[in-house]
């Protein structure tokens, strides 16, 4: 077997020590120079990380293609969702709006819709996605589910729940052993509402 | 699901896909028909139309059946369907349609002719689109028309010099054979293939560099196209060469390969790349139902109560989240439609963060003296 066929992504929010290091090397993946399309973002939370940085996760059945009025966006056989066909994409946002982990970015300039591919340029032939390579914390890790589980405590898991919708990504997320899934509900959504000592408020407009 | 539930579901699914596929053939019959009509009544019951373009008028035929299968499924998708309505019902709205004629004038020159937005994108790819756009438009607004008879030229009576068009049978000019419209109106072909080949040769050129493009680029959707407006316009200068240079050599042959390579791209014409010039003005009614977002309600986010989109986007994504089954609603109330992106981001880091609290929780409370953080190594 390739190597490089068992190699996954990983991610574990509460590894970033927000160093921003990801944000500068995804501009220079050749699939979209120039533009960072990854989401770094910054919480407060007495005794957690307070930054949290967010890949494309890969939806096996991505809401982001479901939605699109164009049928721009597209999976690759071999499961990554990629940034909206050129041709086609209108520039509706429909993608931006419905995604769950509020991944595609519009680009009004442009007037298209761009996204995290896993630097496809780079993943196709076997190399780590840019921010994987550069994370100096292990938040975001390219490697195979062996290595992950043998040097982590908790597991990789990739499915989540958001209401009623169920939803598998391609992508992995560390959490502890006894999870199966991560749920999103309004209680927890509402109870991080932000204050005024939420990071992310003061750092608006930055 | 029940498994009780499963055979009443999948019927529903086929019953829908039927329903879908005799839709779309129906609305595929009615564009071919509604084309050979237009062959007809603008040929002057054929009388100009020249029956040694046969094999090319049933190409077009079947290409308008293609297009209006293909373009009648892609409507039949929800979102598509709700934005297309949407998006027309915004721009025909009585009190606006004027103002919206004016904009719709504006974005027809900037994104149509002018292509700007393709610009901004590089303009190298926006050098070589225009080239190929532009080339294949002014090559179809001439053979179209002239293998389908609706245009035709006739020498004046008693002067071969002068030579007169006609459009659906009707005469519209007159010019000498020794003046610059008829050198434009006799090499147009020649003009646009040469607009052709020149896109042609910037697109293949950025797409054997650009380490980017050569990565997701696939032979069938980007590379064939290409090879096939190459073919035709290489083969339709050919003809000229023929004719001009080498004393109509091949003339025959040539014409034949020629009208073969047409066909195929016209045959291909539904089904691929090309498809995206009949998809992509619907860009223009995105554009109108964004700036009536702009002027209505917004959306506030239930987690930040910042505005994000527009209330009629928000409430229409709904919609479609429903016909396509995507169900948001959460169980302790509200809507994850509701939830602006930059919260849902937030929100997963924090979910995230949840679960190594549970359990840091768990430990402490097992154990006292453990922390509540994963012992990263």
């Amino acid at each position: 077997m390739n190597g490089a066929e068992t190699m996954e992504f990983f991610i574990d929010h509460s590894r970033c020590i927000g160093c921003k290091a990801c944000v500068q090397a995804c501009e220079e993946c050749d699939t979209h120079r120039g533009v960072s399309l990854i989401h770094l973002e910054t919480i407060m939370r007495p005794d957690s990380v307070q930054t949290a940085p967010q890949v494309c996760m890969h939806c096996e059945d991505p809401i982001c293609a479901q939605v699109c009025p164009a049928d721009a966006i597209k999976k690759t056989p071999d499961g990554v969702v990629q940034s909206s066909l050129k041709p086609r994409c209108i520039g509706c946002s429909n993608c931006v709006l419905a995604c769950p982990f509020g991944v595609p970015k519009y680009k009004a300039e442009i007037n298209q819709m761009m996204k995290c591919d896993m630097c496809y340029d780079r993943t196709s032939v076997g190399k780590r996605p840019m921010c994987a390579t550069v994370c100096p914390s292990g938040a975001l890790t390219f490697t195979t589910r062996e290595n992950i589980e043998r040097t982590r405590q908790g597991m990789a898991i990739r499915d989540w729940q958001f209401g009623g919708e169920t939803v598998r990504t391609k992508v992995n997320v560390l959490v502890p052993r006894n999870v199966q899934k991560i749920t999103v509900t309004i209680e927890q959504i509402e109870a991080t509402s932000t204050n005024e000592y939420d990071v992310a408020n003061l750092l608006l407009g930055d | 699901m029940k498994s009780a539930e499963r055979p009443n579901s999948v019927l529903k699914v086929s019953m829908a896909n039927r329903r879908d596929l005799v839709h779309a053939t129906l609305w595929g019959l009615g564009v071919a028909t509604a084309l050979l009509v237009a062959i007809f009544v603008g040929s002057n019951s054929l009388k100009h139309y020249d029956a040694a373009l046969v094999p090319y008028t049933g190409a077009c035929v079947f290409s308008a059946f293609g297009i209006g299968y293909r373009f009648a499924m892609w409507l039949r998708r929800p979102p598509t369907r709700k934005y297309w309505f949407r998006g027309w019902g915004i721009f025909f709205r009585p009190s606006k349609l004027a103002r919206n004629v004016v904009r719709l004038a504006q974005v027809f020159f900037s994104d149509f002719f002018a292509q700007r937005f393709i610009e901004k994108r590089s303009p190298a790819r926006w050098a070589a689109h225009w080239l190929i756009a532009w080339g294949c438009i002014l090559a179809a607004a001439v053979t179209f028309p002239l293998s389908f008879g609706w245009v035709h030229f006739e020498n004046a009576p008693g002067n071969q010099e002068i030579y007169r068009a006609f459009v659906f049978g009707q005469h519209v000019s007159t010019f000498h054979l020794g003046t610059i419209t008829a050198a434009l109106t006799f090499n147009i072909l020649d003009i646009s293939a040469v607009m052709v080949l020149m896109g042609v040769a910037l697109a293949l050129f950025r797409r054997a560099r650009d380490r980017g493009a050569i990565s997701v680029q696939q032979f069938a959707q980007d590379m064939m196209p290409l090879l096939m407006l190459f073919a035709i316009s290489i083969t339709g200068l050919f003809l000229t060469a023929s004719t001009y240079l080498l004393h109509g050599l091949n003339y025959g042959f040539l014409s034949m390969l020629h009208a073969v390579t047409v066909i195929f791209t016209l045959l291909y014409l539904p089904f691929g790349k090309f498809f995206h010039v009949f998809q992509r003005p619907a860009q223009i009614g995105v554009q109108f139902y964004k700036e009536e977002g702009a002027r209505t309600e917004q959306a506030v986010c239930l987690r930040c109560g910042a505005p994000f989109a527009s209330r009629m986007h928000i409430e229409d994504l709904k919609d479609v989240e429903n016909s396509l089954g995507i169900h948001y609603q959460l169980p302790g109330g509200g809507h994850y439609q509701d939830v602006c992106p930059v919260c849902r981001r937030k929100s997963l880091a924090v979910a995230q963060d949840e679960k190594w609290r549970e359990q840091g929780t768990r430990a402490a409370a097992s154990q006292p003296a453990g922390g509540i953080w994963p012992n990263h190594q």
